[in-house]
């Protein structure tokens, strides 16, 4: 953790404050009516100044506020404390400001402590006052058993390696690694597909302007491509990640693409005489084929091709090679191999996107079965001008026009009885886009749609779904479909509309499911190897959801997209740049202060046994093996705690959070 | 109630019809009910009035012409002037009045369609309404002889009924009449 010294030193060694005698201060906060609506402060804060080596106890409204702090610091400064209790709510929250007000003071920031009778107290037993009060005075009492003994600390320092890793290439990780770049840091980004640009490439025109999505991802692909201080590395995974922020070492997996990017020239001979065809292609979707070696898409950066070993004659049979003749450069290599590259990086920004819902969960609605039935990826892409229709809406099954679409929204999305009770936030806007664009090119069409709500949010947002339903003539139909069917050529689909009361069935030539956003598949094992959180669904955790909203708790690790949540472009692209300025933050500090509440040793009674080192989640324990016991590094621990309770004999104390500390601590509560 | 759609598209036409005999986007209503609520007549409704609505822009004619609400309305505009979406409802009631007349369906609420008539009626002939008359022949045409018979003499001692009608410009009024009939 970033810790609490951001003040001149030479302020810090004046005040000498290392004396024997404990001169302690109790400071009560009501927190408005928080506490004190509850806890009698008053009888809280008398009862503590009755105790011995407690010099001031007070109560006061909001010891946060300015008037708060300030109380603290020059109490400290004339009953020349040095031991600091603040009774208020849970560290997390301000435990950081408390330590700063000390500082001021001259006290070491690790001589406060805070005592929680907010969130384990009054809010936990707002209809026993009396017994909160007596559980507040014992929670505080054992607080004064810690900081009796709590030593006094000094941050260590880190070198920061100037350099980021941004990890996934669509328009989050574009967006981050030029802010970065053009900062004049130079970035390392990773993709695991062929090109860059991710789920954007796939889309037609965006909401609500309906401005062209190549049209405005394209120059920006360009622009990472073409900028020198960023290291692209497409069709390459993580494959490890140790150290920690401002050191990390990550080793990454450019798996063998089997053409040498240095010499390919993009011509694309090879896609062309390739005889092995009809594979279907993952940027249209499966709407679309593509052959064995393959450029996604004509646009598509870096313009190299690879080749799908699965599908390739040559990797099957041993025979053909038929890209390798007509390759005049000679950039076809099929005997090359996956190369581990290993990088050093100060911070990392993780935006490794987000997939589409498949046919698992919706039995009901045939997606998968029927032809006519698609999702709303495969819609865009049949409205992109380069898509397999170019541009034209056909439908899948007989290539005719459709004269009447059905587009259901929350495929999956708010139905908690599929597992995924949260809103996938972009099929409201997408499919109002949908529904417009199916009118422009169909006019005369017609658009149904099925949703709950319509959740239009954004700038902008609400006019466009009003546009569609006034101008375009989409007529929405409130309520969820039952189920789909076939009949005579045409998809019957089953619903109905709530504010009508009426039950509707709908004879469509097409039906487009909006289908739920959902976290990666591969997201978990990658959270597994960067030690970030994440929720239930497989979203990665941000540190705070409002306050710290792009940090994971993993120091110098950042979020951006639709990883973290289901997001639409606008809010994807803030998200980028503000990982991309807290990674400046980062990057442009001489050194990084760590918080030196850190695990010691005490050399004389290890045993050597290793225990801490397998308890250790952070790589911060090893074994000297010349003395045969136990080291810590401190710039790796996170002060966990694990490795002390592993320790069979009581070697590795936590600082500040001895065994004695907290034996008293219990001590003193029972 | 179920409702099919298919590729006929003439259950559409009626909300251009209506949106014609209107002048109002009968889309824009986005269905938050506001004008129901607060609806002097809702009570007796069959429908409330934004179910007219949403019945209208699914294209459900045959109900929204059988209905009673169309009927039941006042015209007192306080959902025109209520709404957000500045769909003017009274103006759509008075439409779907005109397109049931105009498609000879059987007014569901027989007396107010008999009242309008008759109200209309002494305007024609008198220049403006005449409620002695008015009152006498609805009474006779409805049926309900004696409705509101005990409130005559009250009205007459105040001025408020008249034994004869007081005669405005007839000519002018028949000239509006046929102005209106010609279109």
């Amino acid at each position: 953790m970033l810790v609490v010294d951001q003040l001149p030193k030479t302020e810090l060694q004046e005040i000498p404050f290392k004396t024997k005698i404990p001169r302690i201060g109790v400071f009560i906060c009501h927190c408005g009516i928080n506490i004190a609506g509850v806890v009698d402060v008053e009888k809280v804060a008398s009862e503590f100044a009755k105790i011995p080596g407690v010099v001031h106890s007070i109560d006061y409204k909001y010891m946060c506020s300015n008037p708060g702090q300030e109380l603290i610091t020059t109490t400290i400064k004339e009953k020349k404390l040095n031991g600091v209790i603040v009774a208020a709510c849970s560290p997390r929250m301000h435990e950081t400001t408390f330590r700063n007000a000390a500082l001021k003071a001259g006290l070491n920031p690790y001589r406060v402590e805070i005592a929680n009778i907010r969130e384990q107290c009054s809010w936990v037993h707002q209809n026993e006052k009396e017994k909160a009060t007596e559980k507040a005075i014992q929670i505080i009492y054992s607080i004064l058993e810690k900081v009796r003994e709590d030593q006094t600390l000094e941050a260590s320092h880190s070198d920061v390696e100037k350099k980021a890793l941004v990890i996934g290439a669509g328009i989050a990780g574009i967006q981050a690694a030029l802010d970065i770049a053009q900062a004049g840091y130079p970035v390392i980004l990773v993709e695991k597909e062929s090109c860059i640009g991710g789920h954007m490439t796939k889309l037609a025109e965006t909401f609500p302007t309906l401005d062209c999505a190549a049209c405005i991802l394209t120059p920006r692909t360009v622009e990472v491509s073409q900028t020198p201080k960023i290291k692209l590395y497409t069709y390459s995974e993580i494959e490890e990640i140790s150290g920690l922020v401002g050191d990390f070492r990550v080793k990454i997996r450019r798996k063998a693409r089997s053409v040498i990017e240095e010499r390919c020239t993009g011509c694309g001979i090879c896609q062309e005489k390739c005889p092995k065809k009809n594979i279907p292609s993952e940027h249209e979707e499966g709407m679309g084929t593509r052959k064995a070696i393959y450029i996604s898409f004509p646009q598509a950066v870096p313009n190299i091709p690879v080749i799908d070993r699965e599908s390739c004659i040559f990797y099957k049979t041993g025979k053909c090679k038929v890209c390798q003749k007509f390759c005049e450069p000679e950039a076809i290599d099929f005997e090359q191999q996956d190369e581990i590259i290993e990088e050093k990086v100060g911070a990392i920004v993780v935006a490794t996107g987000f997939k589409q819902l498949g046919k698992d969960l919706y039995g009901e609605y045939g997606y998968g079965k029927y032809k006519d039935v698609i999702n709303s990826i495969q819609f865009e892409r049949l409205q992109s001008a380069s898509g397999p229709t170019l541009g034209e809406i056909r439908r899948p099954s007989d290539g005719k026009i459709p004269k009447i679409v059905v587009f259901i929204q929350c495929v999956g999305s708010r139905d908690r009885s599929k597992g995924i009770p949260y809103c996938s936030s972009i099929c409201c806007m997408y499919t109002a886009k949908h529904s417009m664009l199916y009118k422009h090119k169909v006019h005369d069409g017609q658009a149904y749609v099925f949703y709950i709500d319509v959740r239009a949010a954004g700038k902008g947002y609400e006019e466009f779904w009003a546009r569609a339903v006034e101008e375009e003539g989409a007529i929405y139909l409130r309520g969820r479909v039952s189920r789909l069917f076939e009949k005579d050529g045409k998809i019957v689909v089953r619903g109905s509309d709530t504010l009508s009361g009426t039950q509707i069935e709908i004879e469509a030539d097409m039906v487009v499911l909006a289908s739920a956003i959902c976290a990666h598949p591969s997201a978990i094992e990658l959270a597994k190897k960067l030690r970030i959180p994440y929720d239930q669904y497989g979203f990665f955790t941000e540190a705070h959801p409002k306050l710290r909203p792009v940090e994971t708790t993993t120091m110098g690790l950042f979020l951006a997209g639709a990883c973290q949540a289901p997001k639409d472009i606008p809010t994807t692209v803030a998200q980028a740049s503000a990982a991309a300025s807290k990674v400046l933050g980062l990057l442009s500090q001489e050194k990084l202060s760590h918080d030196p509440i850190t695990a010691v040793i005490d050399d004389e009674i290890c045993s050597g046994c290793g225990l801490c080192v397998e308890a250790c989640f952070y790589g911060a324990r090893e074994i000297d093996g010349i003395k045969q016991i136990s080291t810590v590094k401190e710039v790796l621990c996170e002060g966990c705690g694990a490795c002390t309770v592993a320790c069979p004999n009581g070697a590795t104390q936590l600082k500040n959070f001895t065994k004695e500390q907290i034996l008293s601590m219990v001590d003193v509560m029972l | 109630m179920k409702w099919l759609i298919d590729s006929d598209t003439s259950k559409l036409e009626f909300v251009r019809e209506v949106e014609e005999e209107s002048g109002i986007k009968i889309f824009a209503c986005y269905q938050c009910s506001k004008c129901s609520a607060g609806c002097p007549i809702a009570f007796e409704m069959d429908y409330l009035p934004n179910q007219i609505i949403r019945m209208a822009q699914l294209g459900m004619k045959e109900r929204v012409l059988a209905s009673r609400t169309i009927w039941l309305c006042a015209g007192c505009e306080t959902c025109t002037t209520r709404c957000p979406r500045e769909v003017d409802l009274a103006a759509v009631m008075d439409a779907l009045r005109i397109i049931a007349l105009r498609e000879k369906v059987k007014p569901s609420e027989r007396d107010v369609q008999l009242f309008n008539k008759i109200f209309l009626s002494t305007v024609r002939k008198y220049g403006r309404v005449f409620e002695g008359e008015m009152i006498g022949r609805f009474n006779i045409s409805s049926g309900h002889l004696f409705k509101d018979i005990f409130k005559a003499p009250k009205l007459l001692k105040r001025g408020r009924l008249k034994i004869f009608p007081a005669l405005t410009d007839v000519k002018k009024m028949k000239d509006i009449f046929k102005g209106t009939e010609d279109i």
